[in-house]
């Protein structure tokens, strides 16, 4: 499956980068290049093989565990704003959110 | 004091009437004079020496109940640590405070370790030459024109150039068996689960695991040991008990290891495999076959699409783990966009480096929408061969034995043009996280360029205490 320039447009947006024009290029051949080496894989049959879930780790599955649902302390708002770029009033500030 | 005491030795200092605040401003003055050149470390942390001063009083009943009572360490730069600067080696975090500490860095602190400061990695520690930083590359102290592996690169040029005696580093794909074996460390990944990884900076979820950095088999125990075990803040973590890894260690020195079955892949020292290293692996096997261990040959027939499964795996995730630096709660924001949209794109367009954009981009194509099954959901698929693999190897051995790395360490410069050599580098760590198993590189000899190689043995879910006596049996 090669890689297009068109495509690496469209993935930068739907992951917020905005690309320059030579990273967008750059971006174009090395994707190309490991997406080359990814399609090894399509030499396998996984037909009849399940996809990975956590459990490889021997006893590890059974461990997981939720713990009681009692209501801690949490940070709280001022910890928690402390190091936003921009707050006020209890509230992290953003730019204008519609239009523009 | 010498070049790499180890805590043994630096608890017997202390017996002997010295304090910690003496052997930590050796330590920090070692740091001055050296890390200008090998930028091991991003940021000192500079109350180490009145957090010292202040172990001074209680150091000899310290001594007795706290493991690792004034001992410094070093911490990858990607662990939090409140009220210590934690960088990812990311311009996009700028001089962030975490709010609180990593639940590892934490029990280091509650068993009586100073930090010394914090250490440089690759961006977001993804990379495997250290060359990804925002702060600079880190340098080989073996020889400076040489990379010291990534991402823990900074911790273990700390350890080898005896900036630290011990450090911690995290492992997502060889991050910190790679950095061990090429500065001639031992670097152990714990089993997926063993430590909590609370407060590590998230990269993979489903492969990251915190783990020690260090110049002996016995030190990696005394911090593993501290290390290990549940913690209610990572659900992830493994409620599995945690032995007495310091007595598998002693338990070593007076035995042996005959009778240990010692499974070697031919798929793993095959092609691409320099023939220094290979030599130098072959020969640490030599030296355990003659203390009685049987070499017995194992298959691990889908190590060649590991590569390939991993850079999907972990790529898929760290895009999701990275959405989450959008200028809006904390690190650097663009100034001048005008709407939300806009600076979420420019911030993170001036907050990356080239190689986690690459790898965002990456991760996410493998997850959008008409390549999800063809790529995601295809490595899932594989990852579940691998990891059946290594049950059908397991049958027939006790532990499994590879290089660490394909090559020695290679010159700064010498491969950062070219993102796919680079990853095909991780050949025999990926598996390991793909997996969940434990594993530890163990330093065996020098390249014609007297540069380290390491060899990497892998045990079962939970064998660590194995993985410890293999490499304090290499030591010797």
């Amino acid at each position: 499956m090669p890689i297009t320039k068109s495509e690496v447009t469209k993935i930068a947006q739907l992951a917020n980068l905005e690309l320059t024009e030579a990273e967008t290029d750059q971006f174009t051949d090395q994707l190309a290049a490991i997406v080359k080496h990814i399609d090894q894989l399509n030499e396998l049959d996984t037909a009849g093989v399940k996809p990975w879930q956590q459990r490889s780790a021997g006893a590890l599955q059974a461990s997981y565990a939720l713990r009681d649902d009692v209501v801690e302390p949490s940070l709280g708002t001022d910890k928690s704003l402390e190091q936003a770029p921009a707050h006020d009033a209890g509230h992290f500030l953003v730019p204008r959110v519609i239009g523009g | 004091m010498n070049t790499n005491p180890t805590i043994a030795e630096i608890h017997g200092l202390y017996k002997d009437g010295k304090q910690p605040s003496e052997i930590v401003a050796e330590f920090l003055q070692r740091i001055e004079q050296r890390n200008p050149q090998l930028n091991a470390f991003i940021t000192v942390n500079h109350d180490a020496l009145a957090q010292a001063e202040q172990a001074d009083a209680t150091i000899q009943q310290d001594l007795a109940s706290k493991p690792l009572a004034g001992i410094p360490v070093a911490i990858k730069d990607n662990l939090c640590t409140e009220g210590l600067r934690t960088t990812c080696a990311s311009k996009i975090l700028g001089d962030y405070q975490p709010p609180y500490t990593a639940t590892a860095v934490k029990k280091l602190l509650d068993a009586g370790a100073i930090i010394l400061g914090k250490t440089n990695l690759d961006e977001f520690a993804m990379g495997s030459s250290n060359e990804n930083s925002a702060y600079g590359p880190v340098r080989n102290p073996h020889n400076e024109a040489y990379v010291p592996g990534g991402t823990s690169g900074g911790s273990a040029a700390a350890v080898a150039a005896g900036l630290a005696p011990v450090a911690l580093g995290s492992d997502t794909g060889g991050s910190i068996r790679q950095p061990a074996s090429f500065c001639g460390v031992i670097g152990m990944k714990p089993t997926y689960g063993r430590v909590s990884r609370y407060g590590l900076v998230a990269h993979a979820s489903s492969l990251d695991q915190i783990g020690p950095l260090a110049n002996s088999a016995e030190d990696a125990a005394r911090v593993l040991n501290v290390l290990a075990g549940r913690d209610r803040y990572d659900a992830t973590s493994a409620n599995v008990d945690v032995p007495n890894y310091l007595e598998d260690y002693l338990a070593a020195l007076s035995g042996d290891v005959k009778g240990l079955r010692i499974g070697v892949p031919p798929e793993c020292f095959g092609e691409g495999l320099h023939a220094e290293v290979k030599a130098k692996v072959e020969a640490s096997l030599a030296q355990l076959k003659a203390q009685g261990a049987e070499l017995v040959e194992v298959s691990l027939p889908h190590t060649k699409y590991a590569v390939a499964v991993y850079y999907l795996i972990s790529t898929a995730e760290a895009s999701s783990n990275l959405s989450r630096y959008d200028g809006v709660r904390y690190g650097v924001r663009a100034e001048d966009a005008r709407t939300l949209s806009e600076m979420y794109r420019k911030t993170r367009e001036q907050g990356f480096g080239a190689e986690v954009k690459r790898r965002i981009m990456l991760g996410t194509f493998a997850l959008s929408s008409g390549y999800y099954d063809a790529y995601y959901e295809k490595a899932q698929r594989v990852r579940t061969m691998l990891v059946q693999d290594f049950e059908r190897a397991f049958e027939k051995c006790d532990v499994i034995v590879t290089p660490t790395a394909p090559t020695p360490p290679f010159k700064i410069g010498e491969k950062s043009d070219d993102p796919l050599a680079m990853y095909l580098g991780d050949i025999y760590t990926v598996t390991i996280n793909l997996t969940g198993l434990p594993a530890v590189s163990v330093p065996c000899g020098m390249s014609s360029e007297n540069l380290p190689i390491g060899v990497q043995f892998i045990g079962k879910p939970f064998d660590e205490g194995r993985l410890l006596q293999v490499a304090q049996r290499l030591a010797e």
